[in-house]
């Protein structure tokens, strides 16, 4: 089963092309894969003869590496070594890369038909190529890498779903739980706004025909039509300078960036323009708009594509920042961005993407901006965070609870406004405060967060307050410096030890 | 050389002929003088008649109290009253009173920081602009704005931008949300020679070409982006040619023409009206005075300055037409001038005496209420 993305886990084998006893050579579509943003067509990587299909058509959550087919002429060779790396005649041009390596599988996967391989009488027989429409639709340089399972760098599995203890008061008792992934979350959240308001529209690069970068537009083209989903140019400066401008004539854009990396061309249009207008104007010009999409570090896609942003535009008056952890806080609170009168940026994170988790079942289901969440009750610390760090801290929680240490831990939700006031409580009655943020520390949301505790709530420290975040450094590739660059689990554990002098 | 800059296009007949008359002068390419343009020409398109005295009049009226509304703000710049930049439309009237006497209600208006004549043609209270100029409550922008930033809903005038280019992409959304409304407004977003070179500018070209957006861009050349020439910043000096590659028809105009500059407008806003999408019009003109006030301007000549002003005033050369068709009633014209001096009087009296805004506006005007 070949990867089809540095993110992705599993997939589902939705066809063969192929039977047993058939000749396949190098280059023969021999099956499709799908994964819940993409079918690929699954490209043989050898030649020979079928001699058995290992997984049955329509099988789901097939793992990355997971032998899907056998020939019948491998046996010899696959013991010694990587099966892939043997493969009789490559295609002129290939003997190099062939000799440096294992063949890495378009689109960016890595190799990973090289490095694992299940059982050694099995080979793995494939590689993977985005089908024909999706590959003349997409740009190979800014297509992203997509999420399906998320590995979590070496700390075992992300917390997930973990059910708070806490009522949520935005929730009316007994309503029912659907489980939902961030994504559909998203989707859900655009669709609804979008059927409640004909001035909302979605607009961003291959949020329609292409079905969303990440999927998180699927089936908003042909539920709203070309009109309301709009397909843009790579322009980000001038799709999101447009949006702004039909914001300021009334309308509700939703702007979408691929990744919050590439609005970097387009932070002029966010900052200049949408975020101080109003105030310029003396209050004349309404600018209600969403700007969305991924934010932060992916998985191995280097320092271009992985920067957090979350300081960058929390500390800019004008903007409302949203950056929510599970899928119930993504719907709600991008539901609450779209109708919102000012300028938002909501701020995902790819790798959550694919998560499930609870959505409560209500026709019309909003949170309020500018409310962190207690997701955990502790008495010895605080842990703040935000997107994807809640999970960290979480899991981080559930481990120092074994060693007796109970952790708070409250997720911001929203950067700006800052809701300060819930943290602060948190600490008054913890003592103790660790924020975590996947971005740098200098000038950083937790400098933001100290800052405020400092100020607050002072005479109620046991400990100086500190810091877990990115390393400060551009991000690396290599998978063990990125590890090492990005928060983990164990880092937010010893400094919870820290503060607690233990 | 063809003047008007017309790409092929499947409906080429049919713009060919919403654009048949080729006013103003021939471009000269390699000049180096202020204005390209003659506007001697233009005069056989315009038969005398064409326009009313009572039209006319009223054309003179609005280019001078822009005139004089201009000079008074740089008294008062002189005088401290006004702060920061303040930048002077003074010897580009034709265009503002021009485009916006063929614009419809509902059509919107945007450009960069050289706003107060837009301002003033398109109606917004001259005590309103001169009191946000010096920072007062009652200013257009409740004095938080200034020179740069002052915008009327009311009119549909959206700034008033102090980043150079950033109104065309947001000119283009305001076009962008006609189409969406399907209201056949029309979006006359302006920039200078200098933001034609600016990147997002050409973004917007794309996109409001791809999606037939309602949009006029009007590129007003006044010939220096700052004290930087068109020959020295741009590589293609013809500016209304600056949408060729994105099939955007472009013509060039004479700016110091108001009745060239109304011909072409109207041209350009029936086409982009009518679901043809975009259309550049490049405005020949030249600004008397420097970029913004504290601008010495060695970049130019005294005397390249007095040539424009002797030959070329776009109010002298209004009123020579006007004279020429026997409309220079000499009362009207004493009345008007008149009326013009007492307005910019009772302007800069306000804006002196105005309140500044209270300390609690400090926080208000960030957020809007949820």
């Amino acid at each position: 089963m070949p990867a089809l993305s540095p993110t992705m886990e599993e997939g589902t084998l939705s066809k063969w092309n192929i039977k047993v006893g058939d000749t396949v050579s190098a280059g023969d579509v021999i099956a499709e894969i799908e994964t819940d943003k993409a079918t690929m067509e699954v490209e043989a990587v050898d030649e020979g003869v079928v001699e058995a299909l290992l997984v049955e058509a329509g099988a789901e959550g097939v793992k990355v590496n997971a032998p899907i087919a056998r020939l019948k002429d491998e046996a010899d060779h696959s013991a010694k070594s990587p099966p892939s790396s043997a493969s009789p005649p490559l295609p002129p041009g290939e003997e190099d890369q062939e000799k440096q390596g294992p063949r890495s599988s378009p689109p960016g996967g890595g190799g990973r038909e090289a490095d694992g391989g299940g059982s050694a009488a099995a080979a793995p027989v494939a590689v993977a190529k985005p089908n024909a429409a999706e590959a003349s639709a997409g740009e190979p340089e800014k297509q992203p890498p997509e999420t399906v399972k998320p590995k979590a760098e070496g700390e075992g599995p992300v917390a997930l779903a973990t059910p708070s203890p806490l009522a949520d008061p935005d929730i009316p008792a007994g309503t029912k739980m659907v489980a939902t992934t961030v994504r559909d979350a998203l989707r859900d959240a655009m669709a609804e706004e979008m059927r409640r308001d004909d001035s909302v529209f979605l607009i961003g690069e291959e949020v329609a025909q292409y079905q969303g970068a990440y999927k998180v537009s699927r089936d908003l083209l042909q539920e709203f039509g070309d009109k309301r989903v709009v397909d843009t140019p790579i322009t980000e400066y001038g799709f999101a300078g447009l949006g702004v401008g039909a914001a300021m004539a009334g309308l509700k854009p939703i702007v979408e960036f691929m990744t919050f990396n590439f609005a970097m061309q387009a932070i002029d249009a966010i900052v200049n323009s949408a975020a101080k207008t109003r105030y310029m104007s003396g209050g004349q010009i309404t600018c209600s708009i969403v700007f969305r999409g991924p934010n932060g570090a992916a998985a191995r896609v280097g320092a271009q594509h992985s920067q957090d942003y979350s300081a960058w535009y929390g500390s800019v008056p004008g903007l409302k920042v949203i950056a929510p952890y599970d899928a119930a806080d993504a719907k709600g609170l991008l539901k609450a961005a779209i109708r919102d009168p000012n300028p938002v940026v909501f701020l995902e994170n790819e790798m959550l993407y694919g998560h499930e988790f609870d959505v409560p079942e209500m026709d019309d289901f909003v949170l309020p901006i500018g409310k962190a969440k207690v997701r955990r009750e502790g008495r010895h610390v605080t842990l703040v965070a935000h997107s994807r760090m809640v999970g960290f801290a979480l899991e981080a929680a559930e481990k120092l609870a074994a060693d007796g240490i109970e952790a708070e831990v409250v997720d911001m939700r929203t950067l700006r406004p800052l809701d300060h006031e819930t943290i602060v409580e948190s600490v008054k009655k913890t003592n103790r405060l660790v924020s975590v943020e996947e971005g740098w520390a200098t000038y950083g949301v937790g400098a933001e967060v100290c800052q405020r505790v400092v100020e607050h709530a002072f005479d109620y420290l046991d400990a100086p307050p500190t810091r877990v975040s990115g390393e400060d450094v551009p991000m690396p590739y290599a998978a063990n410096l990125e590890a090492l660059c990005l928060p983990s689990v164990d880092k937010i554990v010893q400094a919870v030890k820290g503060v607690c002098y233990k | 050389m063809a003047r008007a800059s017309k790409p092929p296009t499947a409906d080429a007949k049919r713009s060919q002929a919403r654009r048949p008359a080729q006013t103003g002068a021939k471009p000269r390419p390699g000049r180096t003088s202020a204005l390209a343009a003659d506007p001697a020409p233009s005069d056989h398109n315009h038969p005398p008649g064409s326009a009313s005295k009572d039209q006319m009049l009223g054309w003179y009226r609005d280019m001078l109290l822009i005139r004089r509304f201009e000079e008074r703000a740089g008294q008062l710049y002189g005088m401290g009253l006004i702060g920061g930049f303040c930048h002077l439309y003074i010897g580009q009237e034709a265009i503002a009173v021009g485009m916006q006497s063929i614009a419809e209600d509902g059509d919107e208006v945007i450009t960069g920081y050289r706003e107060h004549g837009h301002m003033l043609a398109i109606g917004m209270d001259p005590k309103a602009v001169l009191s946000e100029l010096t920072g007062r409550a009652t200013g257009a922008a409740r004095g938080k704005g200034g020179s740069m930033h002052m915008f009327s809903v009311e009119k549909g005038f959206f700034g008033g931008n102090g980043i150079v280019g950033a109104q065309v992409p947001l000119g283009t959304g305001l076009a962008f949300a006609n189409w969406y409304r399907g209201n056949g407004k029309v979006s006359f977003t302006y920039f200078g020679d200098g933001a034609a070179n600016q990147g997002q500018v050409y973004e917007a070209f794309n996109m409001a070409e791809l999606w037939k957006l309602p949009i006029v861009f009007v590129i007003e050349n006044n010939q220096y982006a700052m004290g930087t020439s068109v020959e020295r910043a741009s590589s293609q000096t013809h500016l209304f040619r600056r949408g060729e590659s994105f099939n955007i028809p472009g013509e060039e105009v004479d700016g110091m023409d108001i009745e060239a500059v109304r011909e072409a407008g109207a041209r350009a806003a029936e086409f982009a009206r009518s679901g043809q999408g975009p259309y550049i019009l490049e405005m020949k003109t030249y600004r008397y005075r420097g970029h913004s006030m504290s601008d010495p301007a060695k970049y130019r000549t005294r005397e390249e300055v007095d040539e424009v002003r002797k030959t070329r005033d776009p109010i002298d050369h209004l009123r020579d037409k006007m004279e020429a068709r026997g409309f220079a009633d000499e009362a009207a014209l004493k009345a008007i001038d008149a009326e013009v001096k007492k307005i910019v009087a009772d302007a800069a009296e306000f804006a002196r005496t105005a309140p500044e805004p209270d300390p609690k506006e400090l926080y208000t005007d960030v957020y809007a209420e949820a």
